[in-house]
């Protein structure tokens, strides 16, 4: 379902068009009201007229997350404090918050874009929205509610926590409509099934999961033990929030970019060059509308690529792929960037392989070698030795497939890839360079 | 006619083969035969034991990977041309021998070899058809 019929469908050019319209419009706006992006683009030599064409895009300067901790709270904010009527922050785990502003239009462009996303997974008025993103600086929370509010749907701000109160309202209240983190649904689903209650108690329909990156693996399971159709969604607090780009429940394959408010990039994240459609690299967002708090080429660090063919569902909006991993977890092996997720997709998609996998690089004379350690167990395992290799076999050329690089797979006994805590440990770089 | 026989994933690092060996020990568990292939990487350790189910439950306590196959104990004439004969056999009704081992004991006047085929109940017909003796798991694990 198309919440704006106009922007969403918006033939290529008129919307290019519009964003051209408006990306001048912003950097006129940021050269005069925010001093960092005045002297960036003063260093780069920008003069007003260098942007003819959105091709001219990569001439802008980047912003990091390094960049708004220096202007920490409010370096960054395009207006008055007069104008600013919300303010969000992200969680700051390493280091200070990241601090975002929004004005009164800030606030209503953010609806409508989480409208657009819920609208995405078929919610309309008379459904029961069942919020348990947080509420508080986090933005999921007051985004999803918002949107919710904005179609005419019944929100109940639950936020996170007290899963078994969660159920209990979910299914008294006749929920129809789930927004959560995707762990978060299958923790609501395991205590589901341990209370007894099955997803034929519920009237849940849908899922919109977002804030982390999850799998396909992960979607299928979630269907399954909810009984729901499980969407994708994106954002991030210093782009907006949740609603900057939303999967379709009719192709439930990439998710539409909201490019009448941002402009996605694909960048290689050594070298900052853009890189064509298509390719894997860093995600990265201008904003063309936001008032308090607009940004010049984000770097989100998240993985992606954007795909440009035409959706069945009827929007004209780029798509960019799931989030595949951090930038940060890139290892560059024989001159190609490889992320440990993308060894992990192959990994999932073999029946019965355990996804513990340890990948660990070398160098013999100026090559680099790769070897990706995978466990066994007993669903794969064969008394014959060629069953094995052909396992391995596979492995190693799927992986080749995927990535382009050629890799040596070796088979270990169960539990001998070290399990930690949290995050598992995934690469050994023996590399010394 | 079928033989059941273990088989074990092993890391080629030193000490996996003892420990296997170790804990069959310790649980009182006596191997009545065995082969061992290997690759750079890896190993399957295939074995005949007196208790198969105790002997794969331990290993699995102990965090091993280990399946569980039938295979068939042929009867060998112990002489020149004892096995090819067998084989031959096998040979014209096209059947695939996946690998194959001695036992380590004899059985009057014939050795014994155990056999994996693809597909076990064909290969037993054709060696029976032809006179050859198949030896029961119970007689074998009383030899």
């Amino acid at each position: 379902m198309i919440w704006n019929d106009e922007y969403e469908t918006l033939p290529r050019e008129a919307m290019e068009a519009l964003q051209l319209k408006r990306l001048r419009a912003l950097v006129d706006r940021v050269c005069s009201t925010v001093p960092f992006y005045k002297r960036k683009l003063g260093e780069m030599g920008y003069k007003p007229g260098d942007l003819r064409t959105l091709d001219d895009l990569p001439r802008l300067p980047f912003t990091t997350k390094d960049d708004l901790r220096d202007n920490y709270p409010f370096g960054l904010f395009a207006v008055p404090m007069e104008r600013v009527v919300r303010i969000h922050a992200s969680s700051g785990t390493t280091g200070k918050p990241t601090v975002v502003g929004y004005t009164r239009r800030d606030v209503d462009t953010w609806a409508e874009l989480m409208a657009r996303t819920l609208s995405s997974g078929g919610t309309t008025r008379g459904d029961i929205v069942h919020n348990a993103y947080g509420y508080g600086l986090f933005t999921g929370g007051l985004g999803a509610h918002y949107g919710a509010e904005k179609i005419g749907a019944a929100v109940i701000p639950m936020s996170g926590g007290n899963t078994k109160r969660q159920i209990l309202i979910m299914r008294d209240f006749g929920s129809t409509v789930l927004c959560s983190t995707p762990s978060y649904a299958l923790n609501m689903a395991e205590v589901m099934a341990e209370e007894g209650i099955s997803p034929a108690d519920l009237k849940l329909k849908c899922g919109l999961f977002g804030a982390e990156p999850w799998s396909e693996g992960m979607r299928r399971e979630i269907e399954r033990k909810l009984g729901i159709d499980a969407l994708d969604i994106y954002g991030l607090s210093e782009v907006i929030g949740p609603g900057v780009a939303s999967e379709c429940l009719e192709m439930k394959q990439g998710l539409h970019v909201f490019e009448d408010h941002f402009i996605p990039e694909i960048i290689n994240p050594e070298t900052g060059q853009v890189l064509p459609y298509g390719e894997l690299g860093e995600l990265v967002f201008t904003t063309l509308t936001k008032e308090a708090f607009p940004v010049l080429r984000y770097r989100t660090r998240d993985v992606s690529r954007l795909i440009p063919t035409p959706c069945v569902c009827g929007r004209t909006l780029l798509r960019m792929e799931r989030i595949s991993g951090r930038t940060d977890d890139m290892l560059i092996i024989r001159g190609v960037n490889v992320f440990p997720s993308q060894i992990e997709s192959v990994i999932m998609d073999i029946e019965g392989v355990e996804p513990h996998y340890q990948m660990i690089v070398t160098r013999e004379g100026t090559l680099d070698v790769l070897e990706v350690q995978v466990e066994i167990n007993e669903s794969v395992f064969t008394d014959a030795i060629k069953g094995l290799e052909k396992l391995a076999k596979r492995v190693e050329h799927d992986i080749k497939d995927l990535l382009g690089v050629s890799c040596k797979v070796r088979l270990v006994e169960p539990k001998t890839i070290q399990r930690s805590e949290g995050k598992a440990k995934r690469v050994i770089d023996k590399r010394t360079l | 006619m079928r033989v059941e026989q273990i088989s074990i994933f092993l890391e080629n690092t030193s000490g996996r083969l003892a420990a296997v060996t170790r804990i069959l020990a310790d649980a009182g568990v006596n191997i009545r035969s065995l082969s061992l292939a290997d690759t750079a990487d890896f190993g399957v350790l295939r074995l005949i034991v007196d208790r198969t189910d105790q002997a794969q439950q331990v290993l699995k306590d102990n965090g091993f990977t280990v399946g569980k196959t039938d295979v068939i104990a042929v009867a060998v004439p112990d002489r020149p041309g004892g096995l090819a004969g067998i084989l031959e056999l096998l040979d014209g009704a096209g059947i695939n021998v996946e690998y194959m081992y001695a036992f380590v004991q004899r059985s009057g006047d014939n050795a014994i070899m155990i056999f994996r085929f693809d597909g076990v109940d064909k290969a037993i017909h054709a060696l029976t058809q032809a006179g050859v003796h198949v030896l029961k798991g119970q007689e074998l694990y009383a030899l």
